[in-house]
């Protein structure tokens, strides 16, 4: 057999298989909803298993929690978005590498993250933050985090006070997490002191904490139109008309509750506490 | 001391021969595939991970050759036969396990030093278009000087990796040599639990036994230092030099071992 001849069963077997493959394609049954696996979730057997490739293994489940929460997030009906492998794989890639802050970070976001657009789980991000904490106690981005959860998603003001003055007390803490303490706890539940953590958080180095930070400050602007809204409605006793949220979509009625709220299509929905995850 | 320097460059130029710098042209597109892959899945995130990703290649590429090179160095020569005229030469058999064992070294140093510059190589085109404010946020630089500290602990890893599999090679197959390097391998990695292992039994017998085996064989998590370089933690030097010493005791232990099955091994 001459080389050409090999060389053309080789390159016509391999183009069979791609047509076959390809057939095979378009005949086959509808892709069902199946959920996503997680098979180990032990992390000290992953911790065994990955034989010292602990950083690059935890990078791996890092990227895994990425998808996974992205693509719950975007997901359409009929997919429910769950989110159930969120923390069992932010756990997972902390308890491989204990100094991969992001991950404590915006582990803790995502988990908080109210339903749909995340799981709706504070208390777990706060339990990922303490994890980080214990791993590197002078770390005062996680104890300024975790007062960030204690104020936005918890509404308990007296410990995210605690959190943030802790955190100010850390080294290397910058000097605008004392007065954020004092405002918090004076303040607690007004849209001054939010605003003022979510302005600090926007001038973060990372551009996803930008993105979600300058997200929220429209949700507080946004919450800042509706009550003048409702304060005219009360004071006047006419309907005013409804005007658009900040990303520019019109706010609605909610039939439930014959009150204003940002609509589904909005960029800002939901705001805190508008929808509850399934349990 | 001149015949186990031809043995070693006798046994590097085996290793081009066999195309074993090959994994080189794979590192390197593992790499930049990997530096141009990774802005899209890992939130801004890259620089961390090219680090984990180089250090963890540069450790299992060079764990490869120095396993499957390591168990062919002796037990090749003697399936096919070309020891017999080797011997017949005026070279003692410790000289020829010496040249060996420095051989292959040579072989992963190169290799080594090549993948090092692969990876300050991406990190510097990753690091360029990042602003310095983020930079500044970041655990350690991106060409990190420090990064060398866990190359140089995963080379001295791989010399231990080599000794081992050059002793078995020694008396044993291929095929077994490689099944007990690994296993030496793998219970290394294992061997923090070996130490603990009173909280699990209570028999005395088996908990001495444990504790021997836990300091007889080698100690592979110390050579690890590659999570500690890649979040900026320090790595003193004092720590280098004592685990450096450690290596070159058990690398020691286990020529001496080689040099004594080989010395009592009849050719005839």
């Amino acid at each position: 057999m001459t080389r050409g001849i090999a060389a053309l069963g080789a390159a016509l077997s391999l183009a069979g298989a791609v047509v076959l493959h390809a057939v095979q394609d378009r005949s086959a049954p509808p892709e069902v909803d199946r959920p996503e696996l997680l098979y180990v979730r032990s992390a000290a057997v992953i911790k065994r298993a990955a034989l010292g490739y602990d950083g690059i293994v935890a990078d791996l489940y890092w990227i895994r929690a990425l998808q996974h929460f992205g693509a719950e997030r975007l997901s359409k009906p009929p997919h429910t978005p769950t989110y159930s492998l969120l923390y069992p794989m932010l756990d997972l890639t902390t308890t491989l590498d204990p100094y991969f802050s992001i991950a404590y970070r915006f582990g803790s976001i995502f988990l908080g993250e109210a339903y749909p657009g995340g799981p709706g789980r504070p208390d777990l991000g706060i339990e990922l933050l303490k994890k980080g904490l214990a791993a590197q106690p002078a770390k005062w981005q996680y104890m300024q985090d975790l007062g960030f959860i204690y104020y936005w998603h918890m509404r308990d003001f007296a410990s995210a006070a605690k959190a943030f003055q802790a955190a100010a007390e850390m080294p290397g803490a910058p000097t605008w997490l004392r007065p954020l303490a004092a405002v918090t706890l004076a303040e607690g539940g007004e849209r001054r002191a939010s605003r003022a953590l979510w302005q600090q958080l926007a001038q973060s180095e990372e551009p996803w904490l930008q993105g979600a930070a300058t997200l929220r400050l429209a949700q507080l602007d946004a919450m800042d139109i509706m009550e003048a809204w409702r304060q005219f409605r009360r004071e006047r006793g006419v309907t005013p008309p409804l005007p658009p949220d900040p990303s520019g979509t019109p706010f609605v009625i909610d039939p439930a509750t014959g009150d204003i709220t940002v609509a589904r299509e909005s960029k800002l929905f939901p705001l805190p506490g508008q929808i509850q995850p399934p349990r | 001391m001149n015949a186990a320097r031809c043995v070693a460059i006798a046994v590097f130029r085996e290793s081009v021969r066999d195309k074993v710098f090959y994994n080189l042209v794979l590192f390197a597109v593992l790499l930049v595939g990997a530096s141009i892959l990774l802005g899209q899945l890992t939130a801004g995130q890259d620089v961390k991970i090219i680090k984990d990703l180089g250090l963890a290649a540069t450790s299992l590429f060079g764990l490869f050759i120095a396993i499957f090179v390591g168990i062919n160095l002796v037990s090749k020569e003697v399936e096919r036969r070309s020891v017999y005229p080797l011997l017949a030469k005026p070279i003692r058999r410790a000289e020829f396990i010496a040249g060996k064992y420095a051989g292959l070294l040579l072989t992963l140093l190169a290799n080594m030093v090549v993948m090092s510059v692969a990876i300050y190589v991406v990190l510097y085109f990753l690091a360029r278009n990042i602003p310095m404010q983020i930079q500044t946020a970041w655990d350690a630089p991106a060409l990190d000087p420090a990064l060398l500290k866990a190359i140089f602990l995963i080379y001295l890893n791989l010399a231990v990796v080599t000794a081992v599999a050059l002793f078995f090679s020694t008396y044993s197959s291929p095929m077994l040599s490689a099944i007990f390097t690994l296993g030496v391998y793998v219970v290394g990695q294992f061997n923090a639990d070996l130490k603990h292992f009173d909280r699990i039994v209570d028999s005395p017998a088996a908990i001495a036994i444990a504790r021997a085996c836990y300091y007889v064989l080698p100690d592979f998590s110390k050579f690890d230092v590659k999570l500690a370089v890649v979040h900026g933690l320090p790595v003193s030097g004092t720590y280098l030099a004592v685990t450096a010493a450690y290596a070159a005791l058990y690398v020691a232990a286990l020529l001496f071992g080689a040099v004594l099955i080989f010395s009592r091994r009849d050719f005839k």
